[in-house]
């Protein structure tokens, strides 16, 4: 004898043999696509689509060039975001953790960034140089490891003292530090650097991992981004330049960068490690919706709220079948 | 003749997947809302984006930045790709409160969730291949994610030509692929009964 979930189950599966009526699938695929067609270019015509021009290192060099100076010595130094960042880029810290996994850390370094000679010491390489600037890299390349690290962080500390301002930095056992620093920002007021940062030397580059890196670590890319109320914290993951819809669908991921103790990096271990969790969060969340119709209490959340009574009123009404109390 | 495969395939699919139910001429009377429409526009939607996609393929990402015809494809583009998730996002929430599933539905409905997932990740880097401010802003921003799981070791959201060519060929024929066999899925299965349906088959009500 089945029971009543099987005979549910039984009827659902079955092919239906209730009322029929005419239905043209291929007329109605045509006429749908010829109304997201005409909704589509219709929207086009009106709006258009976002294209904010690209930021570039002679745009930061020339309006704010202290901080590209400072950048450029926090990359000489080893202190900039990229060049404490860890995997994949380098071995300078553990990265984020979920718990005992070290997942960062374990992927390993696979894209290698050298922050010193990938961001400064090639790209002053491929340039035809003043003397002075000529002399200071002559130098920097024949110095000792430690020499190097030394002048690089007394400059960077003295730097980070006056808090940036390039004036009231005191003289000091420097090196070719400040010529390297000016070398390069004059490089990128001529808009030299964007190039010579993506080929590195090469012909054919499509990767600007480099490029993207070294913006980051400044504040010009920040700024920016602030302006265009992109930032995380204020929902920016969903938004898009200008007055057009961005991603809404990661509404959910951007969600968690709004509540504690994921918006705040002070907050062990979990809003130091946001990123992590949250990434697992929208994994477990995903497999979720997959299973849905596995999942006691969501799957018979539409049993529970009757919503489907709306969608098959017509049904319903001329089958004279009323709710069930579940 | 019976042992060749091509010959077990064949006779599995005529039974199955009949052209009466591949291109069928008629349907239950229990379809009658509009929420059953926004499957099919959410396909037409994705017909427009690899309509314009190929477009732009052709002309090259950076096109849209200097020509009139190539910024009316990408805004073609673009707001195709809009109408498609409003669509998609619509047709999911019907279909989980007529609880679709049912009936040996599972693996419609899970194909559908994976096509819902697999479209966020395509449209994720069609965002970061627009080779604009906000393809750099989302790079440098999306890394973190990434890379605090290890993903960012082998998915390198700030180098372009990868995100290019797992926009244009790797995940397109992912969504293509899944997508076909979600329709294949509904037309094999039908469209799911109404709930409670089934009191006309136990004799509760009359008919």
């Amino acid at each position: 004898m089945s029971t009543p979930k099987e005979l549910k189950d039984a009827f659902d599966a079955a092919p239906w043999r209730g009322k029929t009526k005419r239905y043209d699938i291929v007329k109605e695929g045509t006429i749908a696509l010829a109304f997201v067609a005409i909704v589509a270019v219709f929207l086009s015509l009106l709006m258009g689509s976002p294209d904010e021009t690209p930021l570039t290192f002679k745009g930061w060099a020339v309006s704010n060039s202290d901080n590209f100076y400072a950048t450029t010595v926090q990359e000489l130094a080893g202190t900039s975001g990229t060049a404490t960042y860890g995997a994949p880029y380098n071995k300078a810290a553990d990265g984020l953790n979920l718990g005992p996994l070290w997942l960062q850390k374990w992927a390993g370094v696979t894209r290698p960034i050298d922050s010193v000679n990938d961001f400064v010491i090639a790209p002053l390489s491929t340039q035809v140089l003043s003397p002075e600037i000529s002399t200071a890299l002559t130098t920097w390349n024949s110095a000792t490891g430690n020499q190097k690290q030394s002048w690089a962080t007394a400059y960077d500390d003295a730097i980070t003292k006056v808090e940036g301002k390039l004036s009231d930095v005191p003289a000091g056992e420097y090196g070719p530090v400040p010529a390297l620093a000016q070398g390069l920002t004059d490089m990128a007021k001529g808009g030299a650097l964007d190039a010579a940062l993506l080929s590195q030397g090469g012909f054919f580059q499509t990767d600007n991992t480099k490029q993207i890196l070294f913006f980051g670590d400044g504040s010009y890319l920040d700024d920016a981004g602030t302006a265009a109320n992109l930032q995380g914290g204020t929902w920016g993951m969903m938004n898009e330049t200008g007055r057009y819809p961005g991603q809404a669908w990661l509404w959910l991921y951007s969600f968690w960068y709004q509540i504690p103790p994921f918006n705040n990096e002070e907050s062990k271990p979990i809003g130091a490690n946001a990123d992590a969790y949250i990434m697992a969060i929208m994994g477990v969340l995903s497999l979720g919706l997959i299973l849905i119709p596995v999942i006691p209490g969501v799957k018979s959340l539409p049993m529970r709220i009757p919503i489907h009574r709306g969608i098959w009123r017509q049904y319903y009404e001329t089958q004279g079948i009323k709710r069930r109390k579940k | 003749m019976s042992e060749m495969w091509t010959a077990k395939l064949r006779t599995k699919w005529q039974k199955n997947l009949p052209i009466e139910k591949l291109l069928p001429d008629d349907q239950p009377a229990y379809v009658a809302s509009w929420i059953y429409v926004f499957g099919v526009l959410t396909l037409s939607a994705l017909a427009m984006i690899i309509f314009s996609g190929i477009i732009l393929a052709f002309e090259g990402p950076a096109w849209y930045h200097t020509s009139h015809a190539g910024k009316f494809t990408n805004s073609l583009h673009f707001w195709s790709v809009q109408l498609f998730f409003v669509f998609m996002v619509v047709h999911l929430w019907g279909k989980f409160w007529m609880a679709a599933w049912r009936g040996n539905r599972f693996a419609t409905w899970a194909t559908g969730a994976v096509a819902f997932v697999a479209s966020i990740a395509t449209a994720f880097t069609g965002y970061l291949v627009q080779t604009n401010f906000d393809s750099q802003w989302i790079s440098f921003e999306a890394k973190d994610g990434f890379n605090s799981v290890g993903v960012g070791a082998w998915f390198t959201v700030t180098n372009l030509g990868q995100m290019l060519l797992l926009h244009v060929a790797f995940l397109p024929l992912i969504l293509g692929a899944i997508t076909v066999v979600h329709v294949l899925m509904v037309r094999k299965r039908g469209v799911v009964p109404p709930i409670d349906a089934e009191a006309t088959m136990v004799g509760e009500v009359g008919r």
